[in-house]
């Protein structure tokens, strides 16, 4: 059962369609990367699924388990983001907003998910720290332990390794890679078309017409890839 | 110094004296809960327009000889607060454009209004009064008390309650509406209780210096404090000192009220920023 579906989605912002015909499908415990030109529309494409925005033409369907709820979202950081003071468990827990509905605070259910998701990705000893003044690549992992909390079912990241040193980077794709398979569904916009071959199991390539590719890792590397 | 006690004993033995101070440090408390979202969201102008807004609903309600102006200056900010985020929300209107264009609009006809309509004597210092706050703090009568007072605890309740969605829709607005948060709710929340806050504080400082009330807690705490949590509660603390000391100097020295009170946020900011440099 497909936990995402988009067929024939024209994309694009301002009345300018930056994509057209835009089909492709995606299975629970898959691993699919977004890879493309700068402006190609991946982005675009990922806020198009998280209804952050509205496709121009087509349709997006998805299962009862991709509901608002039971998403995560890892988006690439903003500039506001840049001073902000907020502890590192404070950017955490925020993640579990989406279980709390109206009530004001936190249960003790959330408190420990959130400790647990530090753990997991090795940010525990930084709980305490301010996220501004932290590194590059830990500053990615607590948005991604934070996009954990929201759910274990589907993750959505928007370039995860964006600005990071090679070693951060291997480390960033390894602990997305150990989410994979421990069954998450992992949709991934890249810009490194190598480690998407080396790590997801889909590939789709965002382009017009003939460079547009959706389909398995090994259907891309026999095709030659596009732009590698 | 025990000359100074006694003069302060003298003085706040006067119910109006009590007011001012009560409903002065109400507001500094609530004007700068929000503070940091406003900072952190690029809306200190709104802040700003706003308090514009609220000159021109002063003006209006002085041109019709209106006792209580507070009628009509609390829902016109709050519609134009709705207003102006949706501006700002949508990319193909500028909002600073927008905003500058409504309070410099507001501002114009509403001293326009006043010296068509006005029959008070005193023109120019009504106008001036409205602006800068200068005594009507200390003239507020007890239904004011009680209005700042109740909306002020309703204030204070709408952010307890909210207090983790509005740190979540500051941090990352697309994540929080990606995950389930109505991030559109909350600004709209954010927007009235903005304006709630704007007219109360027009009573205090006027309507120019408001903006001041609501920035400097928040820059100052987050010159010193890191999280979230501490940089609110230190500006609570920070803003409310601020206001208590500024009253109870107008009060010893003859100054006007907002003035003496934006002075000393000056004075506190520029302890925080030693303190934060210090700190490294």
């Amino acid at each position: 059962m497909a936990q995402l579906t988009c067929e024939n989605l024209a994309l694009g912002y301002e009345g300018k369609t930056v994509v057209s015909d835009l089909s492709f499908a995606v299975n629970s415990g898959e691993y699919l990367c977004i890879v493309g030109e700068n402006g190609s529309g991946k982005s675009t494409l990922m806020k198009t699924i998280l209804n952050l925005k509205t496709p121009q033409s087509g349709k997006i369907t998805t299962d009862s388990g991709f509901a608002a709820t039971e998403i995560g979202y890892m988006p690439q950081q903003t500039a506001a983001q840049k001073d902000f003071p907020a502890s590192v468990r404070e950017v955490v827990r925020s993640g579990c907003l989406n279980r709390v509905g109206l009530r004001p605070f936190f249960n003790r259910a959330e408190k420990q998910l959130a400790e647990d998701n530090m753990k997991r990705l090795g940010i525990e000893h930084l709980a305490k720290r301010c996220y501004r003044e932290l590194s590059g690549g830990q500053q990615q992992r607590v948005l991604l332990a934070r996009a954990l909390c929201a759910t274990h079912k589907i993750l959505l990241l928007d370039e995860p390794a964006a600005g990071l040193d090679p070693k951060a980077t291997a480390e960033m794709y390894d602990i997305i890679s150990d989410l994979n398979k421990s069954g998450t569904t992992i949709i991934m916009i890249s810009h490194d078309i190598e480690a998407s071959v080396k790590y997801a199991s889909h590939i789709l390539h965002i382009g017009n017409g003939e460079s547009m590719f959706f389909g398995t890792k090994d259907e891309y590397v026999s095709r030659g890839g596009y732009g590698a | 110094m025990t000359d100074i006690i006694d003069r302060l004993i003298f003085y706040f033995s006067f119910s109006f004296v009590q007011y001012a101070l009560i409903v002065g440090v109400l507001i500094a408390l609530c004007s700068s809960l929000l503070g940091v979202t406003l900072v952190l969201k690029r809306f200190s102008f709104i802040g700003d327009g706003l308090s514009h807004v609220a000159f021109g609903a002063i003006a209006i309600a002085a041109a019709f000889s209106l006792t209580n102006q507070f009628i009509v200056v609390l829902p016109i900010t709050v519609i134009s607060a709705v207003l102006l985020l949706r501006t700002g929300q949508n990319t193909s209107i500028k909002g600073d454009a927008a905003l500058a264009m409504i309070s410099v609009s507001a501002l114009g006809l509403g001293y326009l209004v006043l010296n068509v309509f006005s029959t008070s004597a005193n023109l120019a210092g009504d106008v001036c009064t409205s602006l800068f706050g200068s005594i009507s703090i200390l003239t507020l009568s007890t239904l004011d008390v009680w209005l700042s007072i109740i909306l002020s605890v309703l204030v204070i309740a709408v952010f307890l309650l909210f207090y983790h969605k509005i740190f979540s829709v500051t941090f990352d607005e697309n994540f929080s509406t990606a995950t389930g948060t109505k991030a559109k709710t909350y600004n709209f929340i954010l927007a009235i209780v903005i304006a709630v806050i704007i007219s109360l504080a027009i009573n205090l400082v006027g309507a120019l210096l408001i903006s001041a009330l609501v920035i400097f807690p928040a820059l100052s705490a987050m010159r010193v404090f890191k999280s979230f949590k501490a940089v609110t509660i230190c500006s609570v603390f920070f803003s409310t000192i601020c206001a208590a000391l500024g009253i109870i100097i107008s009060i010893l020295a003859g100054t006007p009220v907002g003035s003496t009170i934006v002075a000393v946020d000056i004075v506190g900011f520029a302890i925080f920023s030693l303190i934060g440099y210090k700190r490294g």
